[in-house]
């Protein structure tokens, strides 16, 4: 209860939740207790089969049929959810909570209008189908869609995904709940989009005050959003507190890793290396006696092992589960600080050149050209970040460089050789110097083929290797991957996330390769995870002088790993500069906007600068500079007329912007300007 | 550098994981009754006249004699003994059925892996012949392909194998295009691998699982031709104890109404085709089930 | 959606041009020549061959095709050999009471298979669901004749309710004539339930998993409205081309149940021309079949298009 005496918007009590999977009850939350004062907003943050998800179906009694509350109590605006009857439970559904998921093309029935959909929100409770209907327009405009009438009659389809999510947020709030669920909402969706829909997240919320339970795997979003955060692990939560409080101080040793594992602004790989949690997240219902962190701290002693940790109260409603709390913050590190990283010798002819390369695909009768003229030089041993949103070309930039996709133009020089665009028609030696690591480790590695297998394959095509010899080589390799030995004989499926990503960077350097394409190679992966694969490929690059090409949508992760940073927009090269002059400025203003839609976990946040309209369509692009349509610094007619070439405007600084830099400089300098159209 | 001592082998991953998949089916009473019901024809067909009662083809008996007594299922036309002729009557359907399967099974993956794999202008072409094919019943195909080649073991087998073969290659296809598009068949391309390789190595283990599924479906509606042929008159011809043949012998008799249809002559031989196949696609669901984990 | 009804309509005049060839290919196959097949093993070889040269059977086979398919084009089926009639007159009898019988098998199994597959869904794990799929799955594989066979053994003899035979005697009346099919119609029933029942439990499952019935459930909405409103209209969508591709079965494949049944249909008419080797009957007869299939499959496709919105409409630019 709070000072008023209302009732809190939510309230779990020692909550208890087990599946049922293969016969046995499995715990998957445990003794969860929190509280989610009205108008307050309250983040949940932890990795995967921590069990925020199930906090999250717990509380609107939507759990898989295997699972079950085994005890505790889930009260929300005061009324106790677990001893509804089913009707009042759907009453309860209807009028008090909401819940907006994860990808909203799926939450949306694909064969109902939006109109419908949200009108249902209405009839549910009794409301005539014509008030219905105009508050459903009303709504949708409070989401600030502009052609409201348009899109009530439209399918999810037929909307973007940007827009779709909109219509999820405004069917959750259209029954004005005292309890919003938002369950990673905006994973999945661009930078640029993420922040969009938070922001109006942030403002409905203001506007309507509501309670807001956030849940994400990303501290830097719930930094954003939430006032208050809690901490889950292993089904149980560690630490809870504000927001700030937590991260500047935090108290238990779960939490201080997790924040080491985040890459921050400022920091690079050769100093101040991402430090990494040892051992591996548990299975979801994994048995834990003691303190359920005992397995992985670097604190631990005995009584971690033997006695499960009480809730220490610290002050200002902070509180952690750690019988050392006090300790925390001296936590050892795994990894030290400061480790070489690669020298890169700029003065030797690149490694890679790549000139004019283009693609255009031809799809329904349009030209969508995905790539368009975008040229670049790798040296050996540095790593180019590849930055860019959804249409921007990235993919297909790096699988036209790879030839695994024929470019219809432009031209790829490895050592000083044009090499042919098609994979099949290149020489094995050319093959064996381009490799890449996948984005989706699961899909990347045959199911059917042991490890062993795998790996002593591409030994054989990569390195020409067999027999002892081979054989020799596959445990030095699993050594420099940190892979146990054990781990050779299995089948990619029994591996978790980061060691089949493990694989596959062995098995991308089973030869000498000289550059590898990292496709978003962590975005995948937990966060502790990706620092540990993080770490190993920096590692891996120091030890063989290997250049990447890392593409990415996290421009945290981009920033610390890469020397150079190359911007795409639609097909077209925005910016290509040095990491550090891109990230701190003066910067095109794309990656000006890009920057600040960042949510970090540091303070200082950037102006955030809204960018009007959507992502146009590749198979459209406007005329003159393809980014003029959305940009907040667009000059005027030049902008619409001429596409601005790509020009070196410092030493080593390429940028293609009508603005000259010293312009630029300046007006970044000041506070950025803000503009807030409707989204159309 | 130090030197690294290569490992003894141990018992893999994957032979412990076949164990185990086996042990699974072991334990599933559809796979047992399956097996139970199929295993009992075979061991009939293959120990034939020595288990029957009677001799299958001795005609000395009243003919058309209601069952009970001497006779568990009766007598037929010609005075033989039903019951020991349905004994024996699965021989040539387990001849037949199951290489006609793997007939069909063999040919539709190849042409599945291959259109899959390339797509192009040879998936467009095989397609449009086998969507072509697939327009028109098996039965109709069929019957027309033996009234031209002969009625034989050997040709009921060719023609029901090369007849499924459309059907089992767009199960594979559909497979197949599904995995293509899996990273790991582009990290393969990228070492370097051809064609043929990443077709059979790569891809076929993967898709292994449902033409396995196939397999056991097909049988069963191989095991269904076959009966439906011999029916029709293209399979073995009388005196053959056959199922089908004895249902077509006798099953104008049904008219008969004073006599109840004499339907012993045609209801027996007719449950243990269905049963054969229920036995079939028993073990055919219990497979797909294990599989599916 | 115009773009991709127009894309299935050119794919089935492609499929249709093809099947035509492979259909007269086929005929080709079979042994002996026209005129030896007609005037018997004792007529001279001057008369096979001077047969043989009036109904044009020594002309290059490309312009046989083309002959073939220009009468096709006007309606002309050719003469049969066997009967020594136009096709059509006996083809066309054939195929209205092929339709007939496919009619009523169809009315009764659509409604009862998608019911089944859908409640054996809706009881997913439960008793209900495993009764309903067995049952589904004993069904279709007892092959027709058994099938037929119990059929006629039980309703026909033991109870006497219905006749075994389907050819009803002439003048008798519409709802007559159903009541002679209705036994085929049942052993059609029993031979399809499983398949379309199966296909409608896997739709409904999919769509019972997916997020948007989660959204609907969460809304507050009850059980029968989510299925009602959200779910069905999802999960029949695979359906309906499963049992579009039956249909070719349903007017062609029926050989075995026509036989059993003594009914005058396409698949007696297709049985006895391949036997006679009445190779013109034989070509019209199969094309037909194929040509309804593909009917079939390109209304299915337009209505699937139709009910369809990601396909009615184009996505967002």
């Amino acid at each position: 209860m709070t000072a008023d005496g209302a009732a809190p918007a939510l309230e779990l009590r020692e909550l208890d939740v087990a599946y049922r999977i293969r016969g046995r009850d499995r715990q998957v939350l445990r003794g969860v207790t929190f509280t989610v004062a009205p108008a307050e907003s309250y983040g949940l943050v932890g990795e995967s089969g921590c069990g925020k998800s199930t906090t999250a179906l717990s509380t609107v009694q939507y759990l898989p049929r295997n699972g079950r509350v085994r005890s505790g109590s889930i009260h929300i605006a005061g009324r106790d959810v677990l001893g509804l009857s089913y009707a009042e439970l759907r009453r309860l559904r209807a009028t008090q909570v909401s819940m907006v998921y994860q990808d909203p093309s799926q939450a949306l029935n694909p064969s109902i209008k939006i109109g419908n959909q949200v009108a249902e929100v209405f009839r549910v409770r009794g409301i005539a189908s014509d008030e219905a209907e105009d508050r459903s327009s009303e709504v949708l405009r409070r989401v600030q869609i502009a052609d409201v009438g348009s899109v009530l009659k439209r399918y999810p389809h037929q909307l973007s995904g940007g827009m779709q999510q909109r219509v999820v947020i405004a069917m959750a709030l259209a029954k004005d709940p005292a309890l919003l669920i938002l369950d990673e909402p905006t994973t999945g969706l661009d930078a640029t989009v993420e922040a969009e829909v938070l922001d109006l997240i942030a403002q409905l919320q203001a506007e309507f005050q509501t309670s807001v339970l956030f849940i994400s795997h990303n501290l830097g979003v719930i930094r954003r959003m939430c006032e208050r955060v809690g901490v889950l692990y292993a089904g149980r939560l560690v630490e809870e507190g504000p927001v700030e409080v937590i991260l500047q101080d935090p108290r238990h040793p779960y939490t201080v890793g997790l924040i080491r594992c985040i890459p921050r602004g400022g920091v690079r790989k050769d100093h101040g290396r991402l430090d990494t949690i040892p051992g591996f997240l548990p299975m979801l219902g994994e048995e834990l006696p003691g303190c359920v962190f005992a397995d992985r701290c670097g604190l631990v002693r005995e009584v971690c092992h033997t006695s499960e940790p009480p809730l220490h109260r610290l002050g200002e409603r902070h509180a952690s589960r750690c019988h050392f709390h006090d300790e925390a913050h001296e936590l050892p590190r795994v990894i030290p600080e400061n480790l070489e990283a690669a020298s890169i010798d700029r003065s030797a002819t690149p490694l890679v050149r790549v000139a004019d390369l283009e693609k255009t695909f031809h799809q329904h009768g349009h030209a969508i050209r995905a790539v368009a003229g975008v040229s670049m030089s790798i040296w050996a041993g540095e790593t180019v970040g590849l930055v860019g949103e959804s249409g921007s070309g990235k993919t297909t930039f790096a699988r036209a460089l790879l030839g695994l996709v024929a470019p219809t133009g432009g031209s790829v020089e490895v050592d000083g050789r044009t090499v042919p665009p098609k994979l099949g028609q290149r020489s094995q030696q050319d093959v064996r110097s381009l490799q890449i690591v996948f984005q989706n480790p699961d899909s990347a590695l045959n199911r059917r083929h042991t490890v062993r297998r795998i790996l002593r394959r591409a030994l054989k095509k990569l390195a020409n290797l067999s027999g002892a010899g081979a054989e020799q080589r596959l445990l030095e390799l699993a050594q420099s991957v940190r892979l146990a030995e054990r781990y050779l004989t299995v089948r990619p499926n029994q591996l978790s996330g980061g060691l089949k990503q493990r694989v596959a960077i062995a098995r991308a350097f089973s030869g000498t390769p000289r550059l590898v394409v990292c496709d978003e190679p962590t975005s995948a992966l937990d966060v502790s995870v990706q620092a540990a694969i993080l770490n190993l490929l920096v590692e891996l690059q120091t030890m063989r002088k290997v250049a990447y090409l890392f593409i990415s949508h996290d421009l945290g992760v981009v920033r610390y790993i890469s020397d150079r940073i190359v911007v795409l927009y639609l097909g077209r090269v925005m910016e290509f500069g040095p990491a550090e002059v891109v990230f701190e400025g003066p910067h095109h203003p794309y990656t000006e906007a890009l920057l600040s839609a960042l949510p970090t976990i540091d303070g200082g946040g950037r102006e955030r600068i809204k960018l009007a309209g959507e992502i146009p369509s590749a198979a459209a692009p406007p005329p003159g500079c393809v980014f003029q349509t959305r940009c907040h610094r667009k000059l005027g007619a030049i902008c619409e007329e001429q596409a601005p070439p790509l020009v070196e405007v410092e030493q080593g600084h390429l940028m293609a912007c009508h603005i000259p830099i010293e312009e630029l400089r300046r007006l970044q300098a000041e506070k950025a300007v803000e503009r807030v159209p409707a989204a159309t | 550098m130090s030197t690294v001592s290569v490992a003894a082998p141990r018992p893999s991953e994957a032979r412990i994981a076949r164990r185990e998949t086996l042990q699974q089916l072991l334990r599933s009473p559809t796979f047992i009754v399956g097996i139970a019901i199929v295993g009992f024809w075979v061991f009939c067909a293959l120990f034939g006249s020595s288990v029957t009662p009677h001799d299958p083809q001795d005609q000395s008996f009243t003919p058309l004699l209601k069952p009970g007594g001497n006779h568990f299922f009766g007598t037929d036309t010609l005075g033989r003994d039903v019951f020991s002729r349905v004994l024996v009557g699965a021989s040539d359907i387990l001849k037949v059925a199951p290489l006609a399967t793997l007939l069909g099974i063999a040919g539709g993956t190849v042409i599945g892996l291959v259109t899959g794999y390339f797509r192009g202008i040879v998936d467009d072409a095989v397609s449009r012949v086998v969507d072509a094919w697939l327009a028109l019943p098996l039965i109709v195909i069929a019957v027309t392909a033996l009234v031209a080649l002969g009625v034989s073991t050997a040709t009921l087998i060719v023609v029901i194998g090369v007849v499924f073969m459309p059907i089992v290659s767009r199960t594979v296809r559909a497979a197949v295009l599904a995995e293509r598009q899996l990273e790991y068949v582009q990290a393969a391309r990228l070492r370097g691998e051809r064609a043929p390789y990443v077709m059979f190595v790569e891809i076929l283990p993967n898709v292994m699982a449902p033409i396995i599924v196939e397999a056991t479906v097909r049988l069963g509606y191989a095991i269904f031709a076959v009966a439906g042929l011999t029916f029709l008159g293209f399979g073995p011809q009388p005196p053959s104890p056959d199922w089908a043949a004895q249902v077509s012998e006798n099953y104008q008799l049904v008219n008969d109404t004073a006599h109840q249809g004499n339907y012993w002559t045609v209801l027996f031989p007719g449950a243990a085709v269905a049963s054969m196949i229920v036995g079939v696609n028993l073990i055919a669901d219990a497979i797909a089930r294990v599989l599916q984990r | 959606m115009a773009r991709f009804v127009a894309k299935r309509f050119a794919l089935s005049i492609i499929t249709l041009a093809i099947l035509s060839v492979i259909v007269f290919a086929a005929t080709k196959l079979l042994p002996g020549n026209i005129g030896r097949n007609v005037l018997g093993n004792l007529a001279t070889q001057e008369s096979v061959d001077i047969y043989n040269h009036n109904v044009g059977a020594d002309r290059p086979i490309l312009t046989q095709y083309g002959d073939w398919v220009w009468g096709l084009l006007h309606g002309d089926l050719g003469t049969s050999l066997q009967y020594q009639v136009p096709v059509w007159s006996l083809m066309g009898p054939s195929l209205v009471n092929s339709l007939k019988l496919a009619a009523e098998a169809f009315v009764l199994v659509v409604p009862l298979s998608i019911l089944g597959g859908v409640a054996a869904a809706l009881r997913r794990g439960r008793a209900a669901d495993r009764v309903i799929t067995i049952t589904g799955l004993s069904l279709t594989a007892i092959p027709e004749f058994v099938s037929g066979i119990f059929l006629i053994v039980i309703f026909g003899v033991f109870l006497g309710w219905l006749p075994v035979n389907a050819q009803w005697p002439s003048g008798t009346d519409l709802l007559g004539q159903m009541k002679y099919l209705l036994l085929p119609a049942l052993a059609l029933v029993m031979v399809l339930f499983g398949y379309i029942a199966r296909m409608a439990r896997a739709g409904t499952i999919e769509a019972l998993d997916a997020d948007y019935t989660r959204t609907a459930y969460l809304k507050g909405l009850g059980p029968t409205t989510v299925i009602r409103r959200h779910v069905l209209r999802n999960a029949l969508l695979p359906t309906i081309a499963v049992i579009a591709t039956q249909m070719g079965y349903l007017i062609g494949g029926l050989l075995i149940i026509e036989k059993l049944f003594n009914y005058n249909g396409i698949g007696q008419r297709i049985y006895t021309a391949a036997t006679s080797k009445d190779v013109v009957m034989l070509q019209s007869g199969v094309l037909i079949v194929g040509l309804v299939y593909l009917i079939a499959t390109f209304a299915a496709d337009l209505l699937y298009s139709i009910l369809n919105p990601r396909i009615r409409l184009a996505a967002a630019e």
